[in-house]
């Protein structure tokens, strides 16, 4: 056992910091805090440092590790993936607008587009000139994303577009995405679904934001009224959607993550706020509760991060990950909501206080008002356990009352 | 990155795992339960044979010399079938006592035949339904000599010898305790067993009235060594403690495969697949601490006591809560005499308890978080 790179690894790693020293600056001591520039920009201005970045990366290679070559990546190993993503984590560089593109968008119409196609979106795409969105979830297909209810009919050589979809991370800055849709309603939920790609500026898309709980807007409503798109966008068969939104979601789970740190505020944070904080007995590190609690979440935290060295191991071996690596979200949602509630309750009757005056310019009170969407995003709780206990443990699935019934004839409550 | 156990690590698992599933069932574990048998002797006497007890004994004390990741695969298996036998008490913590501060005479007398079982150790800190502390320690060994009472000492009926925690010096400071080894079977000592909610692994009183002792480790260091060999042992037990709840998670999916009600598989109600796959969640999360516990066990890395109390806290969490859990989905079935749950669930609390409670292993924990001044 040891944490070392292979010489190969560590041959990357070498290469990839003095590529990162040479292109950007390193991060400052404090990760999360607001003190952080890139939490100040505006958006527009975020996209934009985030573009350049982005051409700096494609044109080395670095935009996409695992990428063969001819697609403008460098032909090399998800590890290696790994390696640059611990490196990147480590320097203030932008992240996060195009993950959904080339993480899954990309990958499926690449997949289920003519050679043509793909090769016009690819390199766009890598470079940061064109963003793209995933429009899968709708306002009565969440978890149960199958039940979607956006029509899309035949007209012509084209499809015409009507419907809603909702939870779009960045639809608003996007220009491409990709739609799955209801074309027959008739049949079985998963069987009349279709999937298609179209340009977010097409006549009749309109993209409102979501404000969410915690004040911010990071999700858009996408409405779509009578918009076009021809055929010869469609991506496979028609009534195959599901099986291609399964290629995308698929495609989701390979993309590995690997960056050490959280985005919130964690134990260090926490350790410092029971140092500062004047309990009635004396510090709050001194005091037996906080202190059994500090360890619990510490105790937690690491198990997920050597999870994730079980996983890397794998990796690095040329092994596919074990199932251990399944839990992580599963961990963190939670640990990071109650984590937070916890640090309030040691600033006592102060904890109500927000923004920048107050301990850790808020950071705590931030995390505690993100965490309960992070416990839904991508998969609430709730489905991860039912994955874990299907996929990883082999019980078996629900009873599907939807089964074999056509989707126009499933109850549909309000 | 190689934060994984070698092949042939994992080799020595399959063949442990196949050995003790053998001649480890559940009716070897209810025998010692019901009895008053304090081990399973025939178990015990082929664990020897097999040269476990030596796994992490260099080959100079007649040990097998492999080292500690061995001990921990083998470690894990033991707890998966709840083994009924004194492999904690003498390999974790007697012979680790013996190989961190013994004499090179005390290592020559004792670890030879603990490596080919002749000995059975033991280590005595507890005084009563109270944690041991230097404030609370009354056993005294003065002028080479024992006095006082250890309860409970596990295996300490059966045990040959203990190293013992006691005072050496008047005062209630951390240098007054001294570590002892003494001869159960000698004069001035006298044993009973002790009645404790895990039957299957046999505890005892001790009482010492002037039984000759002699010093292990420096006088005054007895404190700061017992918490050393308590680090070590936290990380071999933690993977009893990852593979008993494994055990208790094989129990739980099984049962809810096979068990009907309401016209369909328990397993397939969402109350017990979440129930599952949360206990799923915590024993990984158990595993990869114990793993790094392992790596900083076999390599004597400084991040040692932070590491072993990270083992130990996720182990005692994660088995304690698929015991229970087990028995909750077993439903009335599970309360039974008859069906095993029980014999993790006293276990799980057994293990949990034995080497200090997680309440002070978290106290520790975070000491080591601010002397490494992790803010």
């Amino acid at each position: 056992m040891d944490f070392n790179d292979t010489a190969d690894e560590a041959k990357f790693r070498a290469e990839v910091r003095s590529w990162l020293e040479a292109n950007a600056k390193p991060k400052s001591a404090i990760g999360f805090s607001a003190e952080n520039p890139r939490y100040q920009r505006n958006e527009t201005e975020a996209l934009k440092v985030a573009k350049a970045w982005q051409a700096k990366k494609a044109a080395k290679g670095y935009a996409r590790i695992t990428w063969p070559k001819e697609m403008g990546g460098l032909g090399g190993t998800p590890m290696q993936q790994v390696v640059y993503n611990q490196e990147e984590s480590k320097f203030d560089v932008p992240s996060g607008f195009f993950e959904i593109g080339l993480g899954m968008c990309i990958p499926t119409v690449t997949h289920y587009a003519s050679k043509g196609v793909a090769a016009r979106f690819v390199k766009p795409a890598l470079y940061g000139e064109e963003i793209w969105c995933q429009l899968f979830s709708e306002p009565s297909a969440g978890s149960d994303v199958a039940g979607l209810r956006t029509r899309a009919e035949r007209d012509g050589d084209d499809w015409v577009i009507n419907g809603q979809k909702i939870w779009t991370s960045g639809a608003h800055y996007s220009d491409y995405g990709i739609l799955l849709t209801r074309t027959d309603p008739n049949v079985q939920k998963h069987s009349g679904l279709t999937m298609f790609y179209l340009s977010m500026k097409s006549p009749g898309v309109e993209v409102r934001p979501i404000k969410q709980m915690s004040g911010g807007a990071n999700f858009n409503e996408v409405f779509f009224t009578n918009v076009r798109i021809p055929d010869s966008q469609r991506l496979g068969n028609v009534g195959e959607g599901w099986k291609v939104a399964l290629t995308t979601l698929m495609h989701e789970r390979l993309a590995v993550g690997g960056g050490q740190g959280g985005t919130g505020p964690d134990i260090r944070e926490l350790l410092s706020l029971a140092r500062d904080t004047e309990l009635e007995d004396g510090p709050a590190i001194r005091n037996a509760s906080v202190r059994e609690r500090i360890a619990e979440w510490y105790v937690r935290g690491q198990g997920l991060k050597y999870t994730t060295y079980r996983t890397l191991t794998a990796l690095s071996k040329g092994q596919v990950p074990g199932p251990e690596a399944s839990i992580a979200k599963v961990v963190v949602a939670p640990r990071m909501q109650d984590l937070s509630a916890f640090a309030m309750d040691v600033e006592d009757m102060g904890g109500v206080m927000t923004g920048e005056e107050s301990a850790l310019h808020g950071a705590f009170q931030q995390s505690y008002m993100w965490a309960p969407g992070l416990r839904i995003a991508g998969g609430t709780d709730e489905i991860l356990k039912n994955i874990i206990a299907e996929r990883v443990l082999g019980l078996p699935g629900d009873m599907r009352v939807d089964k074999d019934v056509p989707y126009n004839k499933l109850p549909t409550g309000r | 990155m190689n934060f994984d156990f070698s092949d042939d690590q994992k080799m020595l698992r399959d063949q442990a795992r196949k050995f003790l599933t053998e001649k480890c069932p559940p009716k070897t574990v209810r025998k010692v339960l019901e009895s008053d048998g304090q081990y399973d002797q025939a178990l015990w006497k082929q664990i020897c044979e097999m040269g476990w007890t030596g796994t992490a004994i260099p080959e100079a004390y007649g040990g097998l010399g492999l080292g500690h990741l061995e001990l921990c695969v083998i470690a894990e298996e033991m707890g998966r079938v709840l083994a009924p036998v004194p492999f904690a008490s003498s390999v974790y913590l007697a012979t680790e006592a013996l190989l961190i501060a013994g004499t090179e005479e005390q290592k020559k007398k004792y670890l030879p035949k603990l490596a080919a079982g002749e000995l059975i150790g033991t280590l005595a800190l507890a005084e009563g339904a109270h944690p041991p502390s230097p404030r609370t320690i009354k056993t005294t060994f003065k002028g080479g000599k024992l006095d006082g009472v250890k309860t409970p000492v596990a295996d300490g009926e059966v045990a040959d010898f203990a190293v013992v925690l006691a005072r050496s010096s008047d005062g209630a400071g951390e240098r007054s305790l001294s570590l002892a080894v003494v001869d159960l079977k000698g004069s001035g000592v006298s044993r009973r067993a002790v009645k404790t909610i895990d039957p299957s692994r046999g505890h005892a009183e001790i009482t010492f009235k002037g039984a000759s002792a002699e010093a292990l480790g420096p006088a005054g260091e007895g404190w700061d060594l017992a918490r050393r060999v308590l680090d070590r042992a936290a990380v071999l037990m933690a993977f009893e403690q990852v593979g008993g709840a494994d055990a208790c998670l094989a129990m739980a999916k099984d049962y809810a495969l096979n068990r009907y009600a309401f016209g369909r598989q328990i397993g397939s109600f969402q109350a017990i697949k979440h129930k599952l796959a949360e206990m799923y969640v915590w024993n990984e999360l158990a595993r990869s601490n114990a793993f790094f516990g392992a790596w900083a066990l076999s390599t004597n890395a400084p991040e040692l006591p932070e590491a072993a109390a990270g083992a130990r806290i996720s182990a005692t969490d994660a088995f304690h809560f698929a015991s229970k859990e087990n028995i909750q989905t077993h439903g009335g079935m599970g309360f039974t005499w008859e069906l095993d749950c029980h014999l993790y669930y006293r276990r799980s609390k057994q293990l949990s308890l034995a080497l200090g409670a997680s309440r002070v292993w978290k106290d520790r924990l975070v000491n080591h978080l601010e002397k490494k001044n992790v803010a």
